[in-house]
C-alpha cells in the first residue's frame, strides 16, 4: 500500500509540475516574450500525442501477439511526414490562412461552410474518440494496478483511479485548453506541457529499452540472437494487414481530431513542419526501437499468462528496478494524459463551434447583433464540452468494464476518423469534390464503419444479434458484416477498412460528378486547391451585399464610434473613394469581420455580419462573378496582381472623376441658370418699382415708402449674394487672408449660437450641448470658423424636417484631431446626393429656403483654408456635419 | 381696356409691382403663388389673361403650360411667360409647349402692361 | 500540384541555376516517400520464399530504411532551407 500512496504522490507532483510548466508558458505567451515557443522542436514534440497509452503499453502487447505488425502503426505517419512536401504543407498553410479551427472546420469550410457537414464530422469524431479516450483511462488504472497488488483487482478502486484521473484531466483542460477565444486557437501552455510530456515519454521507453538490451541481454548483437530464438523470430506477415495498416495510420495522421489540433491548429510557421518532417519521423524510430526486445525479454523472465501489455512495467518491477518502473510509469501516464487533454481541446472546439454556438445563435436570433457577452458564452459552452467529452469517455469506460473490448478499439478508431480522408483530400486537390459528394461519401463510410467494424467490435450477440453474423440481415447473406458480398475469411479489420473506404471515395466521387456546387463552395474550393496563390480568408464574404450604413451603423455599437468611423475612413481611402463610406467589397468585409471579432469572437462576428449581408437578396450571378474574379485571380502572379490592384484603383479613381465631372458639367449649366436667376428676381423688383416710383404720380406716402423699402432690400439681397460669390471666389482662389487670434470654442459655438437663432423667427430648433467637451481654446481664425458654425446651425433649422427639430452639437476626436459634429434629428441626406450638396447652388430639396446655396460650399472652402475640414457624416440618426479643426491649433484646456 | 388676370408668381415682392401696374389700369387682378394645383385655379377661375412664372414650388411652369395647352377649354387661353433664367433654349422649350408671349426679367413695366393688352386682344 | 501554375507564369524556359537546383530538390523532396513506401512494402515479398526470413534482419532492414529516410528528409530540408530564403520560397509567390 505504501508503493501505492508513494504513487499517487508522485503522480500528483508530477501534474503540478506539468501545470507550472503550462502556466510559465501562458504567462511568456501572454506578455510577448513566447517567441521560443513557436521553436520547431517544441511543435514536433507537440506531435507526439500521436504514441497515446495504447501505443507506449500495448505496442509491445501488439509485437507479443502479432510480430513486427506493431510498427505499420508508425510506419505510415513516418511516410505522410517525410511526405511533407505533398500533403501536410498544403493542410497547414490552408488552417494559418483560413484560420481554421479543426477538422471539422476545415471540412466545412471547404465545402461553402456547411454546418451540416461540420456536424456530421463532429459525431464522427466524438465517436470515434470517446472509446480511445476510456482505453487511455484504462491503461492509467491498469498500470496503477501493477504496482498495488497484482493479485488482487478491485473493480471499484479502479474506477475511482479513473474518476479522478478523468476529473483532474477535465480541471486542466479547462484551465489551459480555453483560456483564450482568439482567432487562431493556439494553447501555448498545453503545446509546452504536451512537448515536456514527449520527453518523459520517450525517455521512459528508451530507459527500459536500455536496461532490457544492455542490462539483461547483453548488448545488441546478443539480442538480435535471443529475438531470433524466441517465438518471434521468424517473419510471418500478414501482407494485407502490413498494407492496410500503414495506409490506416498515415490517415489516421491527417484525420485524428487530435493530431489536426496539433499539427495543423497550433501551427505557426513552414519552418515548424519543416523541422517535424524529419525530426517526428525519428522520434517515432526511437519510440519502437526497443519494442521487439522488451517483448522477447517479457516473454522468457515473466510467467506464463502475464499481460504483455503491461510488460514495459512489469519487466523492471520483476528485476526490481523500482525506479526504472516509476519513469516507466509516468511515461504511460504522460502519454495517457497528453493524449486525453488535446482530444478534449479539439472535441471540444468542435462541439461548441459545429452544434452548441449554431444553436445559440439560432435562439438568439436577432438580438445577437448587439449583445457583447458572447466571449462568455462561447468559453462557457467549451468548458462545458471539455468536461462533457471527459465523462463520456469515463462513462464508456465504466460500462464496458475495461477488458478486452477496449484493446482492439484504437484501430477502430483510427478507421472510423479515416472516413474523413476523402473529403479531406478531395477538398485539397480538386475543385470538383462537392458538399453533397462529401456528405455523401461520409455518410456512406460511417455507416459502414458502424456497421462491419465499430457494432461488431462489441463482441457477437451483445449489440448485434449471433445470427446477423452468420445468416445476415432478414438471410440476406451477402450483407453478413463481416463478409460483405459473400467475400468471406477476410480480416475483420481489413475487410472494414476496404469496404468502407472504397464505398467512401467512389460514392464521393461519383456524387461529386454528378452535382453542381453552389456558388460558396466553388470559391471556396478555388481558395483550398490554390491555397498557395491565392491565400484570402475562408470567410471571405460576397462583395455588394451589404449596404455600408447599415455596416457603419452595427460596427459603431460594437467598436465605439470614433474607432468605426476612423476604420471606415482608413478603408475608403485605400478603395480610393473620397467620403466616409468604403464600398463593401469583400476585402472590405473581411477585415470589418477581423475587426469585429476581436470585440465579440470570430464565430459572432461572422453571424451578426451575416445577418446584414445575408439580409439583402444574393443573387446567384453576384455569386459567380466573385467566384469568376477569385479564379482569375488565382492565374496571375503576385506582381501582376499588385499592379492590378493599382490599375483598379486608378480606374476607379478616374471613375469616381469623371462621374464627378459629368455631375459637375450638368451643374454647371444649372450654375448659369441659377446665378442669372439669383440675380434678376432681385433686379426685377427693384426695376418694376422704381419704374413705379418714377411714373406714377399722385402715390400715397405710405406706398411710396414701403416701395423704396422694397427696392432698398432688394438691393441689399444683390449686394449679399455679390458678396458670397466673391467671397466664395477668393477662397476658392486661396487669397484670403486669416486674421488669427485666440479663442475658447465655447464662446466661439455660443456666439453662433446667438445669431444662427437671431433672425427671422418662426422656426424652431432645439440645440444639445456639452459644455465640458467643449472647454478647448483655438488659435484661429475665429469670425471664419463661426460662420462655419453659423452656417450650420440655420441649415439645421431651416431643412429638418422633424415634427421637433433637435440639434446636438457634438465635440470629439477622431484620428487624433478635434471634431465637431452637428447632428440632427431630421431625415438626413440621401447618399447619392451626400457630395453634392458641397458644391455651389446645391439645394437638397426643390424648397425654397432663402439663400442661394452657397453656404455648405462657403463653409467647405473656409475650413479648407483653416487647415481643416468640413464633410458629411453618413450613419448617424439625421443629417450630420463633421467639421474638423486644424491639428495642432486646437490645444487642450488644460 | 379691361379684364381678368391670373398671376402666377411666388415671388412677392414681384406681385406686389405686377398686380400694382395692372390694377391701375383698370385690370381685375388675383394671384396665385403655388405651381401644384395652378391647373386647377386656371380652370376655376377663368382668366382672360394668364401671367406665368417659370419656377414655381412643387411644380414647373413649363408642365403646367402644357397641361393647359392639353385641356380644350384652355387651349386657346392667352398666356404670358416670365422667367428670370434668360437663357435662349429657355424660350425655345416655351414656345415648344405653347406659350402666347415669352418676356425675360427684369422688365418694363410698359412692357408687360403692353403684353397683356396686346393678348387680351387677340 | 504546386508546380502547375509554374508555366503559365511566363516563366523562362532556362532559369539561372540556383533555381533549377532547388526545383529538382523539391522534386526530391516529392520522391522521398514514394520511396520510403516502396522501401517499407518490399517485405511483403519475403513470405513468398519458403525459408522465410528472421524477425531480427527484419527489423534490421525495417529500421536502416527508417533511419536512411530521416537522413535524407534532414539533408532535403537543410538544402532547400540554404536556398528557401530566395525570394520565391519552394515555388509560390507571396
Amino acid at each position: 500500500m505504501t508503493t501505492l500512496n508513494a504513487l499517487a504522490a508522485i503522480s500528483v507532483a508530477y501534474v503540478l509540475f506539468l501545470f507550472a510548466v503550462a502556466f510559465v508558458a501562458e504567462r511568456a505567451a501572454r506578455r510577448g516574450r513566447g517567441g521560443w515557443l513557436s521553436a520547431p522542436i517544441i511543435y514536433t514534440l507537440s506531435l507526439s500525442i500521436y504514441c497515446t497509452a495504447w501505443t507506449f503499453y500495448g505496442a509491445v502487447g501488439s509485437a507479443v501477439r502479432g510480430g513486427l505488425e506493431y510498427l505499420t502503426i508508425y510506419l505510415g505517419p513516418s511516410l505522410v511526414l517525410i511526405g511533407w512536401w505533398w500533403i501536410l504543407r498544403k493542410l497547414v498553410r490552408i488552417g494559418r490562412a483560413q484560420r481554421i479551427t479543426s477538422v471539422a472546420d476545415l471540412i466545412s469550410s471547404r465545402y461553402g461552410k456547411s454546418n451540416l457537414l461540420g456536424i456530421g464530422v463532429t459525431i464522427l469524431a466524438v465517436v470515434g474518440t470517446t472509446p480511445y479516450i476510456a482505453l487511455q483511462l484504462q491503461s492509467v488504472t491498469l498500470s496503477v494496478e501493477v504496482f498495488a497488488n497484482p493479485q488482487v483487482s478491485d473493480v471499484a478502486d479502479d474506477r475511482l483511479t479513473a474518476f479522478w484521473v478523468a476529473a483532474g484531466l477535465a480541471v486542466f483542460t479547462v484551465i489551459f485548453g480555453t483560456r483564450n477565444l482568439d482567432a487562431n486557437e493556439r494553447h501555448h501552455g498545453v503545446v509546452m506541457a504536451i512537448a515536456v510530456e514527449a520527453i518523459v515519454k520517450l525517455a521512459a521507453l528508451l530507459a527500459v529499452g536500455g536496461f532490457v538490451v544492455w542490462g539483461l541481454s547483453g548488448g545488441v548483437g546478443a539480442t538480435l540472437a535471443r529475438i531470433d530464438a524466441s517465438e518471434l523470430g521468424l517473419w510471418e506477415m500478414n501482407g494485407g494487414r502490413w498494407v492496410g495498416l500503414t495506409f490506416l495510420s498515415a490517415a489516421a495522421l491527417l484525420c485524428l481530431p487530435r493530431m489536426f489540433q496539433v499539427m495543423v491548429v497550433e501551427n505557426d510557421s513552414d519552418a515548424q513542419l519543416r523541422m517535424a518532417a524529419w525530426a517526428f519521423p525519428l522520434y517515432l524510430m526511437l519510440m519502437s526501437l526497443f519494442i521487439v526486445p522488451i517483448a522477447v525479454v517479457g516473454l522468457e523472465v515473466l510467467p506464463k499468462g502475464a499481460n504483455p501489455d503491461l510488460f514495459v512495467l512489469t519487466v523492471p518491477l520483476a528485476h526490481g528496478q523500482q525506479g526504472l518502473a516509476l519513469l516507466s510509469f509516468l511515461g504511460g501516464f504522460s502519454s495517457a494524459t497528453s493524449m486525453v487533454i488535446v482530444a478534449a481541446i479539439a472535441l471540444s472546439t468542435m462541439v461548441s463551434n459545429h452544434i452548441v454556438m449554431p444553436i445559440w445563435l439560432r435562439l438568439r436570433a436577432g438580438s445577437a447583433s448587439v449583445s457583447g457577452d458572447v466571449r462568455h458564452v462561447v468559453l462557457l459552452s467549451r468548458r462545458l464540452s471539455i468536461a462533457g467529452v471527459l465523462f463520456l469517455g469515463y462513462a464508456y469506460y465504466a460500462l464496458s468494464g475495461g477488458g478486452e473490448a477496449l484493446s482492439v478499439i484504437g484501430l477502430v478508431a483510427f478507421t472510423g476518423v479515416a472516413q474523413v480522408l476523402p473529403a479531406m483530400l478531395g477538398g485539397l486537390f480538386w475543385r470538383g469534390a462537392t458538399r453533397m459528394g462529401a456528405l455523401a461519401g461520409l455518410s456512406v463510410g460511417f455507416a459502414l464503419w458502424l456497421y462491419t467494424l465499430y457494432l461488431p467490435s462489441f463482441g457477437q450477440g451483445t449489440v448485434l444479434p449471433m445470427a446477423l453474423f452468420s445468416e445476415g440481415p432478414f438471410g440476406i447473406g451477402w450483407l453478413r458484416p463481416q463478409a460483405l458480398f459473400g467475400i468471406d475469411g477476410l480480416d475483420p479489420l481489413m475487410h472494414a477498412v476496404f469496404w468502407s473506404m472504397t464505398f467512401n471515395s467512389v460514392v464521393f466521387f461519383l456524387v461529386s460528378l454528378i452535382s453542381f456546387p453552389s456558388p460558396l463552395e466553388r470559391l471556396q474550393g478555388a481558395q483550398f486547391v490554390n491555397v498557395q496563390i491565392g491565400g484570402g480568408s475562408a470567410r471571405s464574404w460576397s462583395g455588394g451585399l451589404a449596404q455600408s450604413e447599415d455596416l457603419m451603423v452595427m460596427s459603431q455599437r460594437i467598436l465605439g464610434a470614433p474607432e468605426a468611423q476612423a476604420l471606415f475612413l482608413r478603408e475608403a481611402r485605400k478603395q480610393g473613394i473620397s467620403g466616409h463610406l468604403p464600398d463593401p467589397t469583400p476585402d472590405f468585409l473581411e477585415i470589418l469581420e477581423r475587426e469585429l471579432s476581436g470585440s465579440v469572437g470570430a464565430a459572432t462576428a461572422h453571424a451578426m455580419l451575416g445577418q446584414i449581408v445575408a439580409g439583402q437578396a444574393v443573387s446567384v450571378a453576384d455569386l459567380m462573378a466573385v467566384a469568376d474574379e477569385t479564379a482569375q485571380m488565382m492565374e496571375h502572379s503576385a506582381r501582376l496582381e499588385e499592379q492590378r490592384s493599382e490599375l483598379t484603383r486608378t480606374a476607379r479613381q478616374l471613375r469616381e472623376a469623371n462621374d464627378k465631372l459629368t455631375r459637375l458639367s450638368a451643374q454647371k449649366d444649372a450654375f448659369l441658370s441659377q446665378i442669372s436667376h439669383e440675380l434678376r428676381t432681385p433686379m426685377t423688383s427693384i426695376r418694376a418699382f422704381s419704374e413705379i416710383l418714377r411714373d406714377a404720380e399722385g402715390l400715397a406716402s405710405v406706398d411710396r415708402i414701403k416701395y423704396a423699402s422694397i427696392i432698398h432690400d432688394e438691393a441689399i439681397r444683390l449686394t449679399r449674394l455679390l458678396d458670397d460669390l466673391l467671397d466664395l471666389s477668393v477662397l476658392e482662389n486661396g487669397q484670403v487672408s486669416l486674421n488669427l487670434r485666440e479663442g475658447k470654442l465655447t464662446d466661439t459655438l455660443d456666439r453662433a449660437v446667438a445669431a444662427a437663432l437671431a433672425d427671422d423667427g418662426g422656426l424652431r430648433l432645439d440645440i444639445f450641448r456639452d459644455p465640458r467637451s467643449e472647454a478647448i481654446w483655438l488659435n484661429t481664425d475665429i469670425d471664419r470658423l463661426s460662420q462655419v458654425f453659423i452656417n450650420l446651425i440655420s441649415n439645421a433649422r431651416k431643412y429638418c424636417d422633424a415634427a421637433v427639430p433637435r440639434l446636438q452639437i457634438r465635440v470629439g476626436e477622431a484620428e487624433g484631431r478635434t471634431v465637431i459634429d452637428f447632428v440632427d434629428n431630421g431625415s438626413g441626406i440621401a447618399p447619392e446626393q451626400q457630395d453634392l450638396i458641397f458644391e455651389k447652388f446645391a439645394r437638397v430639396s426643390d424648397q425654397k429656403a432663402g439663400g442661394a446655396g452657397l453656404g455648405l460650399a462657403i463653409s467647405r472652402q473656409i475650413m479648407t483654408r483653416l487647415g481643416g475640414n468640413l464633410s458629411y457624416l453618413p450613419g448617424q440618426a439625421g443629417a450630420a456635419f463633421r467639421v474638423t479643426l486644424p491639428e495642432a491649433r486646437a490645444l487642450a484646456a488644460q | 381696356m379691361s379684364g381678368h388676370v391670373l398671376l402666377i408668381e411666388d415671388e412677392p415682392n414681384i406681385i406686389e409691382a405686377i398686380g400694382f401696374i395692372l390694377s391701375r389700369d383698370g385690370w381685375r387682378v388675383d394671384t396665385h403663388s403655388n405651381g401644384v394645383d395652378a391647373v386647377d385655379v386656371v380652370r376655376a377661375k377663368a382668366p382672360d389673361v394668364v401671367i406665368l412664372d417659370v419656377m414655381l414650388p412643387g411644380r414647373s411652369g413649363y408642365d403646367i403650360l402644357r397641361d393647359l395647352r392639353n385641356d380644350p377649354v384652355t387651349q386657346t387661353l392667352p398666356i404670358l411667360m416670365l422667367t428670370a433664367r434668360g437663357q435662349s433654349k429657355d424660350r425655345e422649350m416655351a414656345e415648344r409647349a405653347g406659350v402666347s408671349r415669352f418676356m425675360t426679367k427684369p422688365f418694363s413695366n410698359a412692357e408687360v402692361l403692353d403684353a397683356v393688352r396686346a393678348l387680351k386682344a387677340s | 500540384m504546386s508546380d502547375a501554375p509554374e508555366p503559365r507564369r511566363t516563366a523562362p524556359i532556362f532559369v539561372e541555376r540556383q533555381s533549377y537546383r532547388r526545383r529538382r530538390l523539391a522534386d526530391s523532396a516529392r520522391f522521398l516517400p514514394v520511396l520510403g513506401l516502396l522501401l517499407w512494402m518490399l517485405p511483403l515479398l519475403w513470405g513468398l520464399d519458403s525459408d522465410g526470413m528472421s524477425t531480427s534482419d527484419a527489423l534490421v532492414y525495417v529500421f536502416a530504411v527508417w533511419l536512411g529516410l530521416v537522413a535524407a528528409a534532414l539533408l532535403l530540408i537543410r538544402a532547400l532551407g540554404r536556398g528557401g530564403d530566395a525570394p520565391q520560397d519552394d515555388g509560390e509567390p507571396r
